[in-house]
């Protein structure tokens, strides 16, 4: 939409200071929450946020190579849906068909938005805005309109709600002598299955983004893709290849959706999207692309679902009667918060 | 990219040129074929019930639709239309039912449970314009507070309650009719002819085609870039209202989780189908009109001859993404 913009963004990663600033944000909300309630910064709470957020932060991670290419994908939230359809009817085979169905359905999406925007040549948002829509229609009508339960004959419910470490917990961790290490190794031991999954691909992300040339077409891409083109980069190939990575992450989101719930969801991935971008954008990522931080991704998605959790705690406390919808109203005034800076410092750093 | 000089609309047909024939009526011939299609394979077709019920679902959609015509003529997008709606949807029952301030008669609530709510939604619609005017934030996300936060504050007002009123006298908006024509398609037909005159005659709508072609240009030429913005976000946010109020007249009922949802979906779709470059500069309301209105007879007829409606979902993305292919034909 802005070709005029999109040159003046120097091609690189941010790291200070909006990168800080969302790190300290995110600190001074933790322990806002743990001065606050009780039990917030206990592991039960602290893992059940890793384990929630772990699905919202890999879509994430998909949007944010999408928008450092100057794209957008509305898709992502569909393409969850349909993922956790199609694994959660392959979960009867084990746990590599529920896994391997789920991500390649989305990898397949990727791959039609990606072919749609480099060969029909159409804008992002209205590509990835039809596949939403077909994609939402084949879980749909894979699912029959309702959900699809999840086997649990298979150990493919593990995705979702195992602890990756656990049987390799040493009993002595649980003593009452155990000393100060106990409780950070017990953290590590109890670490859920699906935030393992989240984190080795934000440290893919990184290794991609910092180490390869993949990383530099990406950003070369949405700092001009004309420029880009003139200097002989790959332009097509980057940009079906963000959207492929983006896929196959809202796919996976979808298999540890379909194992976390017990069941594949036709219609749960609604608003995903918008969740992602929030994310992307509270992380300080330009979504005129060319400028961007995964790491900065991964702080804005755990920003958000901390939101969420300070509300329901305060909910649970009963000072204030907070009912679910004021979290919307909240979440949005926080990104209209987060927007307002952002555009204020673009504007200081142009000028 | 090259911004394309405004064409002027040219009156002949270029029959010399089949393919250029086919991208200026390619919609309207689709449609023709549909109805077509649908005489000789969907049964009572030829009914006006058929015509009525698909003249009102489009009705909705086409209100959203030219407000969002003009956001997308500047060059912008819209995402928070089906949040206004909620709002105004779910203001409009609280006031005529005097749940907000004692009214003195029904008339005088009603007429305030139409105007207030609407004003409401226009002065959010405003409140876009000025995210994206004042602070230069791109539309999509600018809009995309609203369409989170909007339906947030509807949910509060109503604590997410359904409003079920029986006041026949303000449902006529929907239900009543006028020469055998439900009104809301008498509302949508005198919305749709007010905003084709104005993108066609009126120096406001010059601006905005001005603006959507290459801002930077619009600008230097005089043209109040900030002011004419604003106003077609208003436009969006006023139109919305006015959809959302038709909404509860239709169900006789208010519920704020559900009226307006995916109607920005539905409403680019038609404004894509209908020909207007989604990058702006060229836009044509009564192309919107024919995009929503192949968009629902498609929907229909595959709904009336036995397709699920998600099959259909997978119908409807394969029409958007041709019809913008077609499009950009057009600009190659």
């Amino acid at each position: 939409m802005t070709s005029i913009a999109t040159f003046r963004g120097a091609t690189r990663e941010i790291r200070f200071p909006q990168g800080l600033g969302v790190v300290l944000l995110l600190l001074a909300l933790v322990a806002f929450g743990g001065w606050r309630y009780d039990g917030f910064l206990g592991s039960y709470n602290v893992l059940s946020v890793l384990r929630y957020s772990s699905m919202f932060a890999l879509v994430s991670l998909g949007m944010c190579f999408v928008i450092m290419t100057g794209g957008i994908d509305l898709s992502v939230g569909s393409v969850a849906a349909l993922g956790s359809v199609v694994s959660a009817i392959l979960s009867p085979y084990g746990l590599l068909p529920g896994l391997a169905g789920g991500v390649l359905v989305g990898a397949a999406a990727g791959a039609i938005n990606g072919l749609v925007i480099t060969r029909l040549k159409i804008l992002p948002f209205i590509a990835t805005l039809a596949v939403m829509l077909a994609a939402s229609g084949t879980a749909l009508l894979l699912a029959g309109n309702q959900s699809v339960s999840v086997s649990y004959d298979t150990a493919f419910m593990t995705l979702g709600q195992g602890d990756l470490l656990a049987p390799l917990k040493p009993e002595w961790i649980d003593a009452e002598d155990a000393g100060w290490l106990a409780g950070p190794l017990g953290i590590l031991f109890d670490f859920p299955t699906p935030a393992w999954i989240a984190l080795a691909a934000y440290v893919l992300g990184v290794i991609v983004m910092r180490w390869r040339a993949f990383g530099r077409h990406v950003l070369a891409v949405g700092g001009g893709e004309e420029a880009a083109l003139l200097m002989g980069l790959p332009v097509g190939r980057t940009i079906f290849a963000v959207y492929l990575i983006s896929g196959s992450l809202a796919g996976l989101a979808g298999v540890i959706l379909a194992a976390q719930f017990g069941a594949g969801q036709p219609v749960e991935g609604a608003g995903w999207e918008l969740f992602a971008i929030a994310s992307v954008v509270v992380g300080g990522t330009l979504l005129t692309g060319g400028k961007g931080s995964i790491v900065a991704t991964l702080v804005g998605s755990l920003l958000l679902g901390l939101i969420y959790t300070i509300l329901n705690f305060e909910n649970g406390m009963g000072w204030i009667s907070l009912s679910a919808y004021w979290q919307s109203v909240v979440r949005g005034a926080f990104l209209l918060v987060v927007v307002m800076v952002q555009a204020s410092f673009v504007k200081n750093t142009r000028n | 990219m090259a911004a394309k000089p405004m064409q002027l609309p040219r009156r002949g047909l270029p029959l010399s040129d089949i393919s250029t024939f086919l991208r200026r009526w390619g919609a309207l011939l689709a449609l023709a074929l549909l109805i077509l299609f649908n005489l000789a394979f969907t049964p009572h077709f030829a009914t006006t019930q058929t015509l009525a019920i698909n003249l009102t679902q489009v009705a909705v959609v086409m209100v959203v639709g030219v407000g969002m015509t003009l956001v997308i003529a500047t060059g912008g997008i819209d995402l928070s239309v089906g949040s206004l709606m909620a709002i105004a949807g779910a203001l409009s029952p609280m006031i005529f039912t005097g749940q907000l301030f004692p009214v003195p008669n029904l008339y005088v609530g009603i007429a305030l449970g139409i105007v207030l709510p609407v004003l409401v939604a226009g002065m959010f619609g405003y409140f876009n314009g000025w995210l994206i005017t004042r602070f230069s934030i791109q539309p999509i996300i600018a809009t995309l507070v609203l369409f989170i936060a909007g339906r947030g504050i509807a949910q509060v007002w109503t604590n997410g309650d359904l409003q079920v009123f029986k006041v026949p006298e303000f449902q006529q908006i929907a239900i009543g009719r006028l020469l055998g024509i439900p009104f809301q398609v008498w509302i949508m037909a005198v919305i749709v002819i007010a905003a084709t005159w104005t993108l066609r005659k009126t120096v406001f709508g010059r601006q905005v085609l001005a603006i959507g072609g290459n801002e930077a240009a619009a600008r230097l030429a005089g043209v109040p870039v900030r002011r004419v913005k604003t106003l077609v976000y208003v436009i969006s946010g006023l139109c919305s209202g006015i959809a959302g109020i038709i909404v509860i007249a239709m169900n006789s009922a208010a519920d704020a989780n559900l009226i307006g949802l995916g109607v920005e979906l539905d409403a680019i779709a038609a404004v894509a189908v209908g020909g207007t470059l989604l990058t702006g500069g060229r836009a044509t309301i009564l192309g919107t009109l024919i995009g929503a209105l192949i968009i629902q007879l498609v929907r229909y007829t595959l709904l009336a001859n036995g397709v699920p409606d998600s099959a259909a979902l997978i119908v409807k993305a394969g029409l958007i993404i041709l019809a913008v292919w077609l499009q950009r034909q057009d600009r190659a």
